[in-house]
């Protein structure tokens, strides 16, 4: 058995409900996400279009996280999930730097390296993930890609030569296939980010990686301090927050 | 704006701030302490195989005393630099070996006891004072054959040391710029200058000769790290990735200005400095040349450290 994903970006309609159903079935910390619905315009006015690009974990055959992780915190299950053990992780973000897909991101609450992990508590248990459940136009498609009768191998079958994945010259073996994709849509490359442009600004970078109420001396200290951990009503706190300083000057793009 | 965005263009209207820099000045620090640490073995091993050794009489002491503080460091910010720093610990119980962090960890580990032992034994010999009245020293000294039996051993354990942080750097696929082959030439060049110009500071009382060897492995070390850092500058037709990485030092802004300082003072100013020593000898400035190559070698590293890492991956 060999899960994969398949996102037909022609039925996607980036109504975020996946975004949402992960964060809530697998309580994502603010300021952290394991799916997210990217959106992109393209063309001149009035002669544009706009496109929803769902991106998680692509659950690589040969997962250079899985590679580089010094403690095999990421780790394959048996039916090819690249599974986290949160517990083990050291927080050395390699995986951060080895996944060219920036699928990987370092949780704040638990200062450990977390991402996607196609709900493998839900499977385990014979649900779908909670993307998948929530997609209202059932864009997300999931299952074995080795079971020539599943709907995903099907549906790759149906749109042979349309089926993608991202970063093929990495030679990652991704699991997550898109239909309907262009360059301009899963190349990061091709679109830029312009300050002025967006629905938000002032987002270019995140002005932190892990909990950004622990520092380096926090971290040796925190077995042994109550330190409040962190948790979502922390990252409401907007008074005290430093929003007007945001890392814009290091985007480009 | 329909004047100003090309209609090919794509623009990201709604996204998720990027990550941003995670392996900061931390790990910069750590490859450049590392580079001390087993720069000054391997130049040290080529001095005494140069010379003889009362021609550089505390070598054999100051030697793995520099190593020993510079793999203190090295090791001091590899744990810092950790979300989780007591589970350090699980690299040794749960080993990954295909990750070169878990092969670099246990390297390191082993070449810095190695390196303690040695510096143990230098400083017993070289400090007969010290022996009479610690009995431990006086344990040592019994054991001073063993620098010689073990030093072969260090110099080759050096070699993958200085060498696996490309591994890492290889390993780290998303990084495009990383990816160059010449990224294990640099570390090594980066060793080659961080040892000479470690031991040109406690080179004072060596012959003239030793200290013109230093000055000539830090010109050749100092222009071929340069020369390989231009042609990836000017001659990147790797990738686009690679490309969009290095428009961040191309375009101006503060990692352009950072960039040419570390060439400038780390590179071509002690290249001309150490070779002019080569003719004609003067110590202090030969020193000068030791600490901007010092420097800018930590800003260079830490130029090529933090642009891929401000690229887009999704």
């Amino acid at each position: 058995m060999k899960l994969g994903f398949l996102v037909d970006l022609n039925l996607c309609m980036g109504c975020k409900g996946c975004e949402i159903a992960c964060k809530v079935e697998n309580e994502v910390p603010l300021s952290t996400w394991r799916l997210r619905v990217k959106y992109i315009d393209i063309g001149t006015f009035p002669n544009t279009s706009r496109s929803f690009t769902p991106l998680r974990c692509n659950h690589c055959e040969s997962a250079p996280c899985e590679r580089i992780c010094p403690v095999s915190a990421l780790h394959y299950l048996e039916n090819g999930i690249v599974n986290v053990d949160s517990s083990r992780c050291i927080g050395c973000a390699g995986c951060m730097m080895a996944c060219p897909y920036g699928a990987i991101y370092m949780d704040p609450e638990t200062n450990t390296a977390d991402k996607c992990t196609y709900c493998a508590h839900r499977v385990e248990s014979g649900m779908m993930p909670a993307c998948v459940v929530a997609c209202p136009v059932e864009a997300n498609i999931f299952g074995d890609i080795e079971d020539d009768n599943s709907h995903i191998s099907k549906y790759i079958m149906e749109h042979q030569g349309a089926v993608q994945v991202r970063k093929p010259e990495k030679h990652t073996s991704p699991k997550h296939f898109y239909v309907g994709g262009g360059n301009q849509t899963l190349n990061p490359l091709a679109h830029k980010r312009i300050e002025g442009y967006g629905l938000f600004n002032n987002i270019t970078h995140l002005e932190h990686v892990g909990d950004p109420h622990h520092g380096v001396v926090d971290r040796f200290l925190a077995p042994f301090t109550s330190h409040e951990e962190p948790d979502n009503k922390s990252f409401m706190d907007f008074e005290s927050s430093k929003s007007d300083s945001s890392h814009t000057q290091e985007g480009g793009h | 704006m329909e004047s100003t965005i090309h209609a090919t263009q794509a623009i990201v209207s709604l996204d998720v701030p990027l990550q941003g820099i995670i392996w900061g000045w931390m790990i910069t620090l750590n490859m450049w302490a590392k580079s001390i640490g087993t720069g000054v073995v391997l130049i040290g091993a080529f001095l005494l195989y140069r010379h003889k050794k009362d021609e550089m009489p505390n070598l054999r002491w100051i030697m793995p005393l520099i190593s020993f503080i510079a793999l203190n460091v090295f090791l001091l910010f590899t744990l810092v630099d950790l979300h989780q720093p007591y589970r350090m610990i699980n690299i040794f119980l749960h080993p990954n070996w295909t990750s070169a962090i878990t092969v670099g960890a246990w390297m390191a580990s082993l070449f810095t006891g190695l390196i303690t032992v040695m510096m143990a034994i230098g400083l017993a010999d070289a400090f007969p004072e010290f022996r009479k009245h610690c009995g431990v020293a006086k344990k040592v000294r019994a054991k001073s054959e063993l620098y010689e039996k073990l030093f072969p051993f260090v110099v080759f354990l050096a070699i993958p040391v200085t060498l696996y942080t490309a591994i890492i750097m290889a390993e780290s696929s998303a990084r495009e710029l990383w990816q160059a082959p010449t990224e294990v030439m640099q570390m090594m060049w980066a060793a080659f200058m961080a040892g000479s110009s470690a031991l040109i500071f406690v080179s004072g009382s060596w012959t003239k000769e030793a200290r013109r060897d230093l000055a000539l492995v830090l010109a050749i070390s100092v222009f071929f790290s340069f020369m390989m850092y231009m042609g990836e500058y000017f001659f990147s037709f790797k990738s686009s990735e690679a490309e969009a990485t290095l428009a961040f030092v191309h375009s101006g802004g503060e990692y352009n200005v950072e960039f040419w300082f570390a060439m400038m003072l780390g590179f071509i100013i002690p290249f001309f400095i150490a070779m002019s020593s080569i003719k004609s000898e003067n110590k202090t400035l030969l020193r000068f040349a030791a600490i901007l190559s010092l420097v800018g070698l930590y800003m260079a590293k830490d130029v090529w450290l933090k642009i891929p890492q401000l690229l887009p991956l999704s």
